[in-house]
């Protein structure tokens, strides 16, 4: 089930502004990958891009390629809507639907694309949120409105709800930042167990987290102000930061800038 | 400086605006209050079932078993017909610039919205005049009223449909899209419901706008003392119209039950504003009750 993802040459815009400059990497599948590099330098658009959410803001576009396996995501006959039911994506705030339950909530992914009837929901949703480590805290409470769990619970929600629809890869756009230490831990241990099954790609801002959770770690930057974003340096977590080979990799991650 | 020394000009300048505040409260509500307070003491005279249950026909004005139940038939249908017409309209209309529209067109449709905020409820009225009846051909009717409403209607639901969308956050629509939901399902199955308890507000204040509006009425249900369940073919009673005309009488009766109707409205808004109140309460995401 999880996939493998190559990007080459791949450039976004937001209008005329390139925000992010030929980038090529590999994802390899049930493999954890950081995006990390200091605000701006075009890390969650480079994330956006590889399921296709980047071209939903008006006026923007992609170029270059992004393989799915042996698939190419931005290829003339693809849906985009089908792309985003391949790989799912975890925001920085959680974002529960207000107006359902936790129970619906799980279930939007697959209600809201008219599949599934009753039968087939209620394993699917308690499978998720097993697998999301919330089954055992809300089992009692399916029917309870999904806004009224707690910050890290709520992302938990937002986990079990991208993984019912079975994606292939699972990005997360810095999904602890707006989090507190506990549920930052229960959340990077849950990372931990989903990498037996999905291939994930973690946007952080918190190094020692790409440092605890990742096996490879991409490092981006900006020249300047205005100038587009670049893929500076990616490799093993180990070997990036004890040893890496660009110098600026070496002045972010000891600290001297970012 | 001490910390616990406040400056007495701050504290009479406090004073002063507190003051102002207080009274300009009290000069606003007076209108209101007092409004309210004619109406029921008028009003109540004449507000009995009978009132509420037989219409003019065959009633001369001296005589006080006349009531008004043609009238609010009449209020009750046109009123209803043009917001069916104007509901699904307006959120479509909205939902066109909020989720769709870019560039010309949209600027223009909202341009064009506003002005029609603005347009007085008689020109509506001698537009439907001048192109349904005189042009088309068709006779006066509840119908006829019916559409200067909705042309009344539809910018107030309109505006405040888009500010409703507008106000549901970007990030529940992403949460969608991420899932791999279309377009389209996204904003009725997530935006719609996240929206719906300020939309049907809006919606509301489109209605209630328009119960009380006389001059379309004036020029386009004609004349009758009789109920007419029937909206598209002859006149129909109206009650703005039924309040009007009674209340331009000499005689005590006629005008005691231009009050009475008077008070009648009055009441139908208040309900009509309690219902929306129950089902905005009723649909509100859970979490928000």
């Amino acid at each position: 089930m999880a996939k493998r993802i190559d990007v080459s040459g791949l450039s976004a815009y937001y209008g005329a502004v390139r925000a992010i400059e030929d980038i090529s990497l590999t994802v390899e599948p049930r493999t954890v990958t950081a995006f990390i590099g200091p605000s701006g330098c075009g890390k969650s658009t480079v994330l956006r891009t590889l399921n296709r959410m980047h071209e939903v803001i008006p006026g923007t576009r992609v170029e270059g390629k992004v393989m799915l396996d042996d698939v190419d995501l931005y290829g003339a006959n693809i849906d985009p809507v089908a792309v985003r039911r391949t790989i799912g994506m975890v925001f920085q705030r959680p974002n529960p639907f207000p107006t359902m339950s936790i129970y619906e909530n799980v279930a939007a992914g697959l209600r809201l694309n008219g599949k599934r009837g009753k039968g087939d929901l209620d394993g699917l949703v308690e499978q998720s949120l097993r697998g999301s480590n919330l089954w055992n805290e809300v089992k009692d409470r399916l029917n309870k409105p999904g806004m009224g769990l707690s910050g890290g619970q709520q992302q938990r929600l937002c986990i079990a709800r991208a993984i019912a629809v079975s994606p292939d890869v699972l990005l997360m756009d810095e999904p602890c930042s707006a989090l507190d230490p506990i549920s930052t831990l229960a959340i990077e241990d849950l990372i931990a167990q989903l990498k037996n099954e999905y291939t994930i790609v973690i946007v952080t801002h918190n190094m020692q987290q790409a440092a605890r959770v990742s096996d490879r770690t991409a490092f981006f930057n900006i020249a300047g102000t205005g100038e587009p974003g670049k893929l500076i340096e990616i490799d093993d977590t180990p070997r990036i930061f004890a040893n890496p080979s660009q110098r600026a990799t070496e002045d972010y991650i000891t600290g001297r800038f970012g | 400086m001490s910390l616990t020394h406040t400056s007495p000009v701050r504290k009479a300048k406090n004073s002063v605006a507190w003051v102002l505040v207080a009274i300009a409260f009290v000069v606003a509500i007076i209108p209101l209050v007092s409004i309210l307070w004619t109406v029921i003491s008028r009003g109540a005279a004449a507000f009995n079932a009978n009132f509420l249950t037989h219409s003019m026909r065959n009633v001369s004005e001296q005589d006080a078993n006349g009531g008004a139940y043609h009238a609010i038939l009449g209020t009750l249908e046109q009123v209803g017909i043009a917001a069916v017409i104007t509901i699904p309209l307006a959120l479509m209309v909205a939902i066109y610039l909020v989720e769709y529209g870019r560039g010309r067109l949209a600027q223009a449709v909202t341009f064009f919205v506003d002005v029609m905020m603005g347009l007085p409820s008689i020109v509506a009225g001698l537009f439907v005049l001048s192109f349904w009846i005189l042009g088309l051909g068709f006779h006066a009717s509840g119908f006829a009223a019916s559409i200067a409403l909705t042309i009344l209607m539809l910018p107030i639901a309109v505006r405040s449909s888009e500010e409703m969308l507008k106000l549901v956050s970007p990030a529940l629509r992403e949460a969608s899209y991420a899932l791999g939901v279309s377009k389209w399902r996204t904003i009725t199955k997530v935006v719609l419901p996240t929206a719906l308890p300020g939309i049907v507000t809006g919606m509301m204040l489109g209605i209630a706008r328009i119960v009380g509006e006389t001059a379309p009425v004036l020029l386009l249900v004609g004349v009758t003392d009789s109920i007419n369940a029937n909206p598209f073919s002859n006149a129909q009673g109206s009650l703005p119209l039924f309040i009007f005309s009674e209340s331009q009488n000499s005689v005590q009766t006629a005008i005691n039950r231009g009050w009475a109707a008077a008070l009648t409205l009055i009441i139908l808004v208040m309900l009509l504003n309690l219902i929306a109140r129950l089902i905005a309460w009723w649909k509100a995401p859970a979490a928000a009750r």
